[in-house]
């Protein structure tokens, strides 16, 4: 499977990230071989495995319900770029 | 052309736990902006997010509750997208394999049927923050004391045939999960809110039409007035020629109106993947069994013991069960009384769910305590005081004046049935209107009324009823 450059740039959208008209075909290229890779593997008759979802042979701990965190929001939002009345401030998003 | 609707609800239930379902951070309502929010839950590097088990136990005694199945192993997953009130860019939810399988519910229709509505799955998953938009100089603030609290997202099969079915689905699920104790169902701070996918079909097709889906209906009305407002919309398109996108629509209350809120290149390309941070949730026999014996007594099974062992009829059963603290009220009110379950009945839906109407409270809230009122029915039942006495007791119990028992002592309220003293009533009255009582005996019956009104007039409502009518109907044939 190969990725046009439209697809790249949805994927670079979704990813919000920011790249060059100019480097579009490498990147096409790039995760086009990723994505062969990803088809060998696809190949594999896997009829009677387990799905994988985690490559540790373990079950997840379980945590106590119990509050454990105490307010650190002075420490948190010292190092916000722009914080107000306890808030953190972003750029406006509106839908 | 005939339409028929057809929606499927994803309902979001706050879990009640005191912690988040990732963090220790407390999950409390109305703390200051992000004095709630830590490490773990703001996403900096190097955290890493451990399961609340409590938040565990009460997905599964949901699950158990609707007859589903519950997932032995279960993966937690990344729904990855970019807004500011979601630090990590990815929730952590669950994807292919949720906690909580195919289940079902019941609901009441209006014609007294019942309907089986199927549940697809409920699985767990942290809610965001909260974005402010307004007042922030052109910016949004953010925050994100919410971020991270545990949600069950409940996701119903498209079962559901019109907004009233909608709503009675809701509903049902509202009582179930505080039934339950999992959720407090506080639906004004977001605990219990609801998406509603919703499409329409000419009548007979099998296919589904294409759906749009309207987000955070927060209210049993939003989401009755949003169903009613889309579907109109979406037949005044089709029967015009027009077709449905598939988009998610936001509800605007003041307007009564959905509209689009985003693009459907954008909708539901989440990219989920297995979150690595996570290992799988294994659930064994023995915690699963811990969760069955915790379930309380369930709706449907409280509504059926009320009809059978109190002799209610079913509206009255459904009424009383309704919430757990007022099935709970007026169990602990039958029991103080000793019996009578139907004058009960009449109390709490009647004088007592009006009071706390008016003043806009919770049964747990009613400053007139089961015994209190169990003190009041009593009087009445050994005839001490009329049914109509009776309100102006309760009015007094309300406001605080004490017992029942030194309410009617302190204000003269004890029923006369001395019989003497009634038939000295009734004279005065009869000596008293002449005119009136030659008319009665002339064959104008309507004024037995009039008569009786005089004496409960004269005897300051404390006559009793029964007996009044009797010596009165004697004294008119003398």
């Amino acid at each position: 499977m190969s990725l046009g450059s439209a697809e790249v740039a949805k994927i670079a959208h979704l990813a919000r990230l920011a790249i060059g008209a100019a480097d579009i075909a490498s990147y096409a290229r790039n995760l086009s071989s990723i994505l062969e890779l990803v088809a060998q593997m696809n190949a594999v008759d896997t009829t009677g495995v387990e799905p994988l979802a985690h490559p540790l042979e373990m079950a997840q701990r379980l945590r106590p319900d119990e509050v454990s965190e105490s307010d650190r929001r002075e420490r948190f939002q010292a190092i916000a770029p722009s914080v107000e009345a306890g808030l953190y401030l972003v750029p406006q998003v509106i839908e | 052309m005939e339409w028929e609707t057809v929606i499927g609800l994803e309902i979001h239930a706050q879990l009640s736990t005191n912690s988040k379902i990732f963090s220790g951070a407390a999950t409390a309502y109305g703390a200051a902006p992000n004095t709630q929010a830590c490490a773990i839950d703001l996403g900096l590097p190097g955290v890493l997010p451990v399961l609340n088990r409590e938040a565990v136990r009460m997905a599964v005694m949901f699950g158990l509750a609707i007859e589903a199945g519950v997932a032995r192993r279960s993966v937690f997953a990344r729904k990855n997208y970019f807004y500011p009130d979601l630090p990590k860019g990815y929730q952590i939810s669950q994807y292919e394999l949720p906690v909580v399988q195919r289940g079902q519910i019941s609901i009441d229709l209006e014609d007294g049927d019942s309907k089986v509505i199927g549940i697809t799955r409920a699985h767990l998953e942290e809610d965001a923050g909260k974005s402010l938009h307004e007042d922030f100089h052109g910016l949004s603030g953010i925050d994100l004391n919410r971020a991270g609290t545990p949600l069950l997202e409940i996701v119903s099969e498209p079962d559901l045939r019109s907004s009233r079915e909608a709503v009675a689905y809701m509903k049902k699920l509202h009582t179930l999960v505080r039934y339950l104790g999992i959720c407090d169902g506080n639906m004004q701070e977001g605990s219990f809110r609801c998406d509603a996918n919703v499409s329409v079909r000419p009548k007979g097709q099998a296919a589904f039409g294409t759906r749009a889906e309207i987000k955070n209906l927060n209210s049993f009305r939003f989401v009755e007035r949003a169903i009613e407002f889309e579907v109109q919309r979406q037949i005044e398109l089709l029967e015009d020629g027009g077709t449905v996108v598939q988009e998610t629509r936001l509800y605007d209350p003041d307007k009564g109106e959905t509209r689009a809120m985003r693009s459907k290149e954008e909708a539901n390309d989440y990219r989920y993947f297995p979150d690595p941070d996570l290992l799988p949730l294994v659930l064994d026999e023995a915690f699963i069994e811990s969760a069955r014996t915790a379930l309380p007594e369930l709706p449907d099974a409280r509504k059926q013991r009320f009809i059978d062992q109190y002799g209610l009829g079913a509206y009255d059963a459904g009424v009383l069960t309704a919430s757990r603290e007022l099935a709970d009220y007026y169990e602990a009110l039958v029991e103080a009384l000793g019996g009578e379950p139907k004058l009960a009945a009449n109390w709490v839906m009647g004088d007592l769910a009006a009071a706390l109407n008016k003043a806009g409270l919770e049964i747990a809230q009613s400053p007139v305590g089961a015994d209190r009122l169990a003190g009041l029915l009593e009087r009445i039942q050994d005839r001490t005081i009329s049914g109509k006495i009776a309100k102006e007791v309760f009015e007094a119990l309300w406001n605080g004046e004490g017992e029942a028992d030194a309410i009617i002592a302190r204000r003269g309220l004890r029923q006369i049935t001395d019989t003497t003293a009634i038939e000295q009533a009734i004279d005065a009255v009869l000596r008293a209107n002449p005119e009136q009582l030659a008319q009665y005996r002339a064959g104008k019956d309507k004024l037995l009324g009039f008569f009786v009104g005089q004496v409960m007039k004269l005897t300051q409502g404390k006559a009793n009823p029964q007996q009044l009518n009797d010596l009165l109907a004697k004294k008119l044939k003398a």
